[in-house]
């Protein structure tokens, strides 16, 4: 008996101990950004103290809090492709800050609450049903394609609104409730293509892309297709796979064998940067261009940068960018996070005053229900013109796409150059 | 008036019916009075897939006696075979009638997969078939992720390279596309369909195993000298218990293609990860304890999910408290103090059914 009491109380006291730390893990977001925002930055030690400060500094934010604008994230931030999901993260409480200490949207200030994932299709609707708990009216995700197809699924039956900040795949707008603030896979290979063509870059194109990747063979599928419109020849395409992504010298040499000049690399920085140190090693030397997936290569650690001398790339955002707008978010970014913001925060820093002005158009209220909002928010981001990070003048049309155009940049000398 | 007697395992596989109907029938009234959160909503159907996994492995790896960890395999093949073909039928056929033949073919297909599988794998004995299988399940991904298929006017086209290479028509459409998968499948998997697809799982399995082939399968795990002696065909008992255990998997497969509309084949949903995910399961529940995988697969599918509230931490209090309860469970000191309270407090109560299961 005593034993069986033994055990019962360390169940107990367990059971306290985990629900205390549910209860901090809940409050320690929002003291940790409030804290940044006063520039304390403190975030180790979130205690008790730390908390109830931090309550006082954000009293503003806390006493509309029941009629707040609930806008709910969904990423990965656990995983493989945890990078992502925690700049979108980061990005986009970076931006709810911003409004919140400017007045929030009509007046009314937001809560952000962010899920995360696992880029998991099946695990990204648990998190959508688990923010509808919270009582989310719109919805800032998800951050990869596969997850934000299967949820648009769900938005579309809830009549949710819904705004993807980097879900690049065709289907993740396919309902009418669904809205991105990137380019779409087929937009950027055919943007590319053309690129290529009407500057007369090259003759004779090669490309490498990574097949098990929704991103890059869409992207690659798209630019095959406009190349037959344009003045250049398609020499080589050579798949890998996520499996197999380090040695790529097989790929180099047929792409060299068969005399491109250039060589289009539709893939995320990270195997890109192996390319450029493998063709350097072999010899080879065309042109190389990217997509957006290859803001970041000047990053890679222990990667030479002068290899990446004359890359071109199309992105709709650099950090090293001259404007005002682009150096204020890189440095309040840097300043909380300690880090560079790619292009995925970006697109989410968008996408949150992207409901901020469509907010704003429309003239929504916290009362309103989920779908009422849907409907004034689906038409009001029709109308609205945003001056964002990632292009100037965007506009949305009903197809959910945005308009805005891509940014050709080239590295020189170590930093991205606009073309 | 003659009293109706149940034998022991009688007794025990009602009460394993008994506990899933109990559950089905408080999340009906939980769902119609509305007090059920939407997560949980969202959760029911994987609930069921996973207790049908972790039940399916169970009678490879319990009654059978052989260590498998290409499960995730077979689900991915009935996933991408009842998802094309709810794909191609969408509209041609009443909705009812088209999820329970996609149902049929995912289950036929990924039962003929372990047959197939199965005739050079079942020569192998302990480490070496669960290598094997592992590979396989490896193989069965990525094939799917290098697979196209497209339908047009003039019927199928297969390319293994990319959907251009397919030449479809004006009116075609990529149905599997390589790594995208496939997307669109018809929403059709539901709670109800989830439980009645466990009944008939734990139908087949509970009966086989009380069955004279079950007690033929039992034998070769016990002693397979002795059972071949005995004139029990080994290949053939084997390769029953192997493809059948395949083809509930692939059932499962198929109910999670039509409750998400996106299929991929990922490392994380069909990969290896998957298959210790389900062994996992099975090993906390009890090796050749049906009853106790289905437990365990709702107890570790859920903890995940409710312990969202730790944000950044879940993942690691999740692999803790998979440690401590599997400590809980197996270790033999907690075996043995398990046994004694059990003495102390119930022993009027005959406990000895578990062992029987075993």
């Amino acid at each position: 008996m005593k034993r069986f009491d033994k055990v019962m109380s360390l169940v107990m006291v367990s059971a306290i101990a985990v629900s205390l730390l549910a209860g901090c893990g809940n409050s320690d977001a929002g003291a940790q950004a409030d804290n940044a925002a006063s520039e304390t930055n403190n975030e180790a030690a979130a205690s008790e103290t730390d908390t109830t400060e931090a309550d006082d500094n954000s009293a503003a934010a806390d006493s509309t809090a029941s009629g707040a604008f609930k806008i709910g994230g969904i990423g990965p931030t656990t995983g493989s492709a945890a990078v992502y999901g925690v700049a979108v993260q980061n990005a986009a409480q970076l931006a709810v800050d911003e409004i919140n200490a400017a007045g929030g949207i009509n007046g009314v200030s937001i809560e952000f609450k962010f899920e995360d994932d696992e880029c998991d299709a099946e695990k990204s609707v648990n998190a959508y049903n688990t923010l509808k708990d919270w009582g989310m009216q719109m919805l800032m995700g998800t951050v990869t394609s596969g997850c934000s197809v299967a949820v648009a699924e769900k938005t579309s039956g809830d009549n949710m609104f819904q705004l993807t900040p980097s879900g690049s795949s065709v289907d993740c707008v396919k309902y009418d409730n669904a809205f991105r603030v990137c380019f779409s896979d087929p937009n950027q290979g055919a943007a590319s293509a053309q690129y290529i063509g009407e500057n007369s870059v090259a003759s004779s194109v090669a490309v490498i892309y990574d097949s098990s990747d929704i991103y890059s063979s869409g992207i690659y599928e798209k630019f095959v297709s406009e190349a037959a419109n344009q003045p250049f020849e398609i020499v080589s395409a050579e798949a890998f796979t996520a499996d197999n992504k380090t040695d790529f010298s097989v790929q180099l040499q047929k792409a060299k064998d068969a005399g491109a000049e250039l060589v289009f690399l539709p893939i995320y920085y990270t195997e890109a940067s192996l390319i450029l140190s493998q063709a350097s090693t072999m010899g080879y030397e065309p042109i190389f261009f990217g997509c957006d997936g290859l803001d970041g290569i000047l990053n890679v650690q222990n990667f030479d940068t002068s290899l990446a001398e004359g890359v071109m790339l199309l992105t709709p955002f650099a950090a090293d960018a001259e404007d005002e707008l682009t150096q204020k978010f890189v440095t309040a970014y840097k300043e909380k996070f300690g880090d560079t913001p790619n292009q995925f925060a970006a697109d989410a820093y968008d996408a949150i005053y992207a409901i901020k002005a469509a907010g704003e158009k429309a003239g929504i209220t916290p009362d309103m229900d989920m779908s009422t909002m849907c409907e004034a928010m689906k038409t009001a981001m029709t109308e609205i013109t945003l001056d964002g990070l990632t292009g100037v003048g965007m506009t949305w049309d009903a197809s959910g796409e945005p308009n805005k155009a891509p940014k050709a940049v080239k590295i020189t000398d170590g930093v991205y150059t606009a073309m | 008036m003659k009293k109706w007697k149940m034998t022991k395992t009688a007794k025990n596989n009602f009460v394993t019916y008994i506990i899933v109907l109990i559950a089905y029938i408080v999340v009906q009234i939980l769902l119609k009075s509305g007090n059920m959160s939407s997560l949980m909503e969202g959760l029911l159907v994987p609930l069921c897939i996973y207790v049908m996994l972790a039940i399916s492995l169970n009678l490879t790896v319990g009654i059978l006696g052989e260590l498998s960890l290409g499960h995730a395999g077979f689900m991915c093949v009935g996933a991408f075979s009842g998802a094309f073909f709810s794909r191609c039928m969408d509209g041609v056929m009443p909705n009812g009638i088209r999820f329970f033949i996609a149902l049929l073919i995912g289950a036929a297909i990924a039962g003929i997969f372990g047959i197939l599988i199965g005739i050079p794998v079942l020569r192998l004995k302990g480490d070496y078939l669960a290598i094997v299988t592992l590979a396989f399940g490896e193989i069965i991904k990525n094939l799917v992720n290098v697979l196209y298929i497209g339908k047009d006017n003039n019927g199928f086209h297969f390319s293994m390279k990319d959907s251009i290479s397919l030449h479809l028509g004006e009116e075609g459409q990529v149905i599997v596309n390589g790594a995208q998968g496939i997307t669109g499948t018809p929403h059709d998997a539901s709670f109800t369909v989830g439980i009645v697809l466990i009944f008939l799982s734990l139908f087949i399995i509970l009966n086989l195993i009380n069955s004279r082939d079950g007690r033929a399968i039992m034998s070769i795990r016990d002693n397979r000298i002795a059972a071949e002696s005995t004139g029990i065909n080994i290949t053939k008992y084997k390769l029953m218990a192997f493809s059948i255990s395949a083809s509930i998997a692939g059932v499962a497969g198929v109910l999670y293609a039509h409750n998400l509309s996106t299929l991929t084949a990922l490392p994380k949903n069909f990969g290896y990860n998957m298959s210790i995910m389900i062994l996992v399961f099975v090993v906390l529940g009890g090796i050749g304890n049906i009853r106790g995988s289905i437990i365990s697969a709702v107890i570790l599918t859920l903890l995940p999910e409710l312990l969202r509230g730790l944000s950044d931490y879940r993942m690691l209090i999740y692999a803790i408290v998979l440690i401590a309860m599997m400590l809980f469970n197996w270790s033999p000191k907690a075996v043995e103090w398990k046994d004694k309270l059990k003495e102390k407090y119930f022993s009027n109560i005959s406990f000895r059914k578990e062992k029987e299961v075993k």
